[in-house]
């Protein structure tokens, strides 16, 4: 397949392989923010293609993983409302909230609905004027341009009977607390490709100064991957901090400006609260004065609501590069993909998810 | 008794199934007089028992059961209908026996439109033509209007088990190797893009089809196929897992080997789905001693459904019950069990 083969071209994984290899000298902690590249490092076994010396630790970049527990409960608490349909993207169903996922609403009777695009469900709601139309809007920079224009959209087109249940969350503010965290041991990053696809790569320049750290832009594919870490090595190996835009082929400096300004007009940055990571200042969107009659927070008086994780669960650990999923003492046994504890094991991108996949004979 | 291809109750007389179809008075014998009986045409069906009484034939029997309630009901590549009869006919036929008789239990949601249980009929009829199997009792219910989602079928089949055959997910063993018969995923996608909700327009059509007559080829080049496996859903993925649990064996794949057609790479590359994991309703998994594999492989290829079939992996000794891929980077990984659903009500 065209734009795809050619980056899983084994020559030039073998060449990019051997090349690490040849310049690798230190022992290097890399890694990759986004949970698309965790998946793909698992389903290729990356690892293989690399010395003992580099780390790969997987970051907090599945948003399905970081969406806090209370967002979850409010969801469940409004899809549970007879005059509600509630839709979302699929991976959000089986995310375990406190005491139990959309999919036992669904099944007690729930109207919930699986959608691939937001846009979706602006036309549920034209079809349903007698029912409250609730999208899920989850998810990094990537999902939020196309729930800023569901948005846009509901308000151009007169449609009331729709709002978002909005959890957006940002990847720069991430990286910074992962990188002043006193436990940080993350020495190089593989920048999301699709964030940066929206966002552009500008906004991590002055990261990689302040924390000395080099970022690269990278692609999912293996050949993408292996690129991104090689250069991530060489800056490593000779010192250096800079920000390199590894998919070229995809992602500009500016990013996609049309995208952006988007995301200006419907939404402001605001704190937010990560699924086992806790709260960090302004790392997340929330609906912009202007569009604030569509937040499904302030539609459905669903309480204020404050949970805690499991107690077992380490995946705020896991998240932030500080342990691999293999040392919780629950994975693979309390927690499994088939019932999860924590939300890394539910979804595909999850780094539990993707080691118990993908690895676990090794682990076992 | 002539076979006409309209429908033969006609629409402005019941546009649809009523609550009275199901009574089991009057409408319900003039679906059967004039729909069922006509399209399965077979003198046990039509001697109107409650059920069909035959000789048994010598040697043993395989019976098998399965039940329908894909959404939506009409697909690219077929209905339920003809995916109910391929379905059970290809059960069947993957535990070498020669298909014979099905029954058929229809359960119909009020307000289903006569036409389409007319087009879901014919189907039936067609897949059964094709299949060489008869339709020999039957059973219809009618169901309150949200009490079902228009049609759910139910098809049981028995068939002759060939003499001297012997297939047994316990039979594979170290030194088989695994042929598959064509493209992964096609059915999966199929429905996929007919679904509502998901606008998604591809060429691509449900690969449902009834398998027996390649088996046929099969057992008819070789007495030693250990498998024969139709990997429906959890697609190849799940159905070598468990092939590999029954027998405790390990199994090992080639990636760049696996047939997988563009449309359906492209759709699942977009839709974040793996074929490995997406259900086929017309293909085959062969496992049999290496030693077989030419001769076997080339009966297939002369088979229309077999054009594309190929040795996809072997059985090894190692890793017991675990299937591993070699990936098309040359590196190694598992390939587990599918968890949860990909794609709900696929067949």
């Amino acid at each position: 397949m065209k734009y795809v083969d050619e980056y899983r071209d084994i020559e030039l994984v073998r060449n990019l392989s051997r090349k690490i290899h040849e310049v690798t000298r230190g022992n290097w902690t890399i890694m990759e923010i986004c949970g698309g590249q965790t998946h793909a490092i698992m389903k290729y076994s990356i690892g293989e293609f690399l010395p003992e010396k580099i780390q790969l630790v997987h970051g907090p970049g599945c948003p399905v993983c970081v969406t806090p527990l209370e967002i979850i409960d409010k969801a469940i608490r409004i899809a549970q409302r007879e005059d509600v349909i509630f839709c979302s993207y699929g991976d959000m169903l089986r995310v375990p909230g406190s005491e139990k996922d959309l999919l036992n609403v669904k099944a007690e009777g729930g109207d919930v609905r699986i959608l691939y695009s937001p846009l979706d469900a602006l036309k549920i709601a034209v079809d349903n004027p007698g029912k409250q139309v609730v999208f899920f809007a989850i998810g990094f920079e990537t999902t939020a341009p196309a729930n800023a224009m569901a948005v846009k959209e509901a308000k151009r087109k007169g449609i009331t009977n729709f709002s978002i249940l909005s959890s957006h969350v940002l990847v720069p503010p991430a990286m910074e607390a992962i990188l002043s965290s006193p436990k940080n041991k993350i020495q190089g990053f593989l920048a999301a490709g699709h964030v940066c696809t929206v966002m552009g790569y500008e906004e991590y320049l002055p990261i990689a100064s302040k924390y000395m750290v080099p970022i690269v832009v990278t692609g999912f594919e293996p050949v993408d991957i292996l690129q991104g870490i090689y250069r991530v090595i060489l800056q490593l190996e000779k010192g250096s901090a800079e920000v390199e835009n590894a998919y070229g082929r995809v992602v500009t400096r500016e990013g996609n400006l049309q995208a952006k300004k988007l995301l200006t007009e419907v939404f402001e940055h605001a704190d937010m609260k990560w699924r086992g990571i806790g709260n960090i200042p302004d790392s997340g969107f929330r609906l912009s004065p202007e569009y604030e009659t569509y937040n499904a927070e302030d539609i459905f008086d669903v309480g204020h609501i404050v949970q805690q994780e499991s107690e077992l669960c380490i995946a705020g650990e896991v998240l932030q590069g500080l342990k691999k999923p293999a040392d919780c003492p629950a994975f693979g046994a309390a927690c499994k993909p088939e019932h999860p504890l924590g939300a890394p094991m539910v979804s595909s991108e999850g780094a539990c998810a993707a080691y118990y996949r993908f690895k676990k004979t090794e682990t076992a | 008794m002539d076979f006409q291809l309209n429908c033969p109750i006609p629409i402005n007389e019941y546009p649809m199934i009523t609550m009275a179809h199901g009574s089991g008075g009057i409408l319900s014998h003039q679906l059967i007089e004039k729909m069922f009986q006509p399209a399965f045409n077979n003198d046990l069906l039509n001697s109107g028992h409650d059920g069909a009484v035959f000789p048994q034939p010598e040697g043993r029997l395989a019976f098998t059961t399965d039940s329908f309630v894909v959404q939506p009901i009409f697909f690219p590549g077929g209905n339920i209908g003809d995916l109910a009869v391929n379905g059970t006919v290809n059960d069947l036929a993957c535990c070498g026996a020669t298909p014979e008789y099905l029954s058929v239990g229809m359960i119909l949601e009020e307000g289903l439109p006569m036409g389409d249980l007319w087009k879901i009929v014919l189907s039936m009829k067609g897949a059964a033509d094709r299949a060489g199997v008869k339709i020999v009792t039957g059973d219809t219910k009618v169901v309150d209007r949200g009490s079902g989602d228009k049609i759910f079928i139910n098809t049981s089949g028995v068939g002759r088990v060939r003499e001297g055959v012997n297939i047994d997910p316990r039979n594979c063993k170290p030194g088989d190797v695994i042929i598959l018969s064509g493209t992964m995923g096609d059915h999966g996608v199929a429905i996929l893009s007919a679904r509502a909700g998901l606008e998604f327009e591809t060429a691509i059509e449900s690969d449902s089809a009834a398998l027996n007559g390649m088996v046929d080829n099969i057992l008819d080049a070789s007495r030693h196929i250990s498998v024969l496996r139709d990997p429906t859903r959890g697609g190849v993925a799940t159905t070598l897992n468990e092939i590999s649990r029954s027998a405790d064996v390990g199994m090992v794949l080639e990636e760049e080997l696996i047939p997988v057609s563009q449309e359906v790479r492209g759709a699942c590359e977009v839709l974040g789905l793996d074929p490995m994991y997406i259900a086929n309703e017309g293909k085959l998994l062969v496992i049999l001693p290496e030693s077989e594999a030419e001769t076997v492989l080339d009966k297939m290829k002369m088979h229309p459904l077999g054009q594309e079939a190929g040795i996809i992996g072997k059985v090894v000794a190692e890793h017991p019950s675990v299937v591993r891929m070699t990936t098309s980077i040359g590196s190694s990984r598992i390939i587990d069990m599918l968890t949860g659903e990909q794609l709900p009500r696929i067949c």
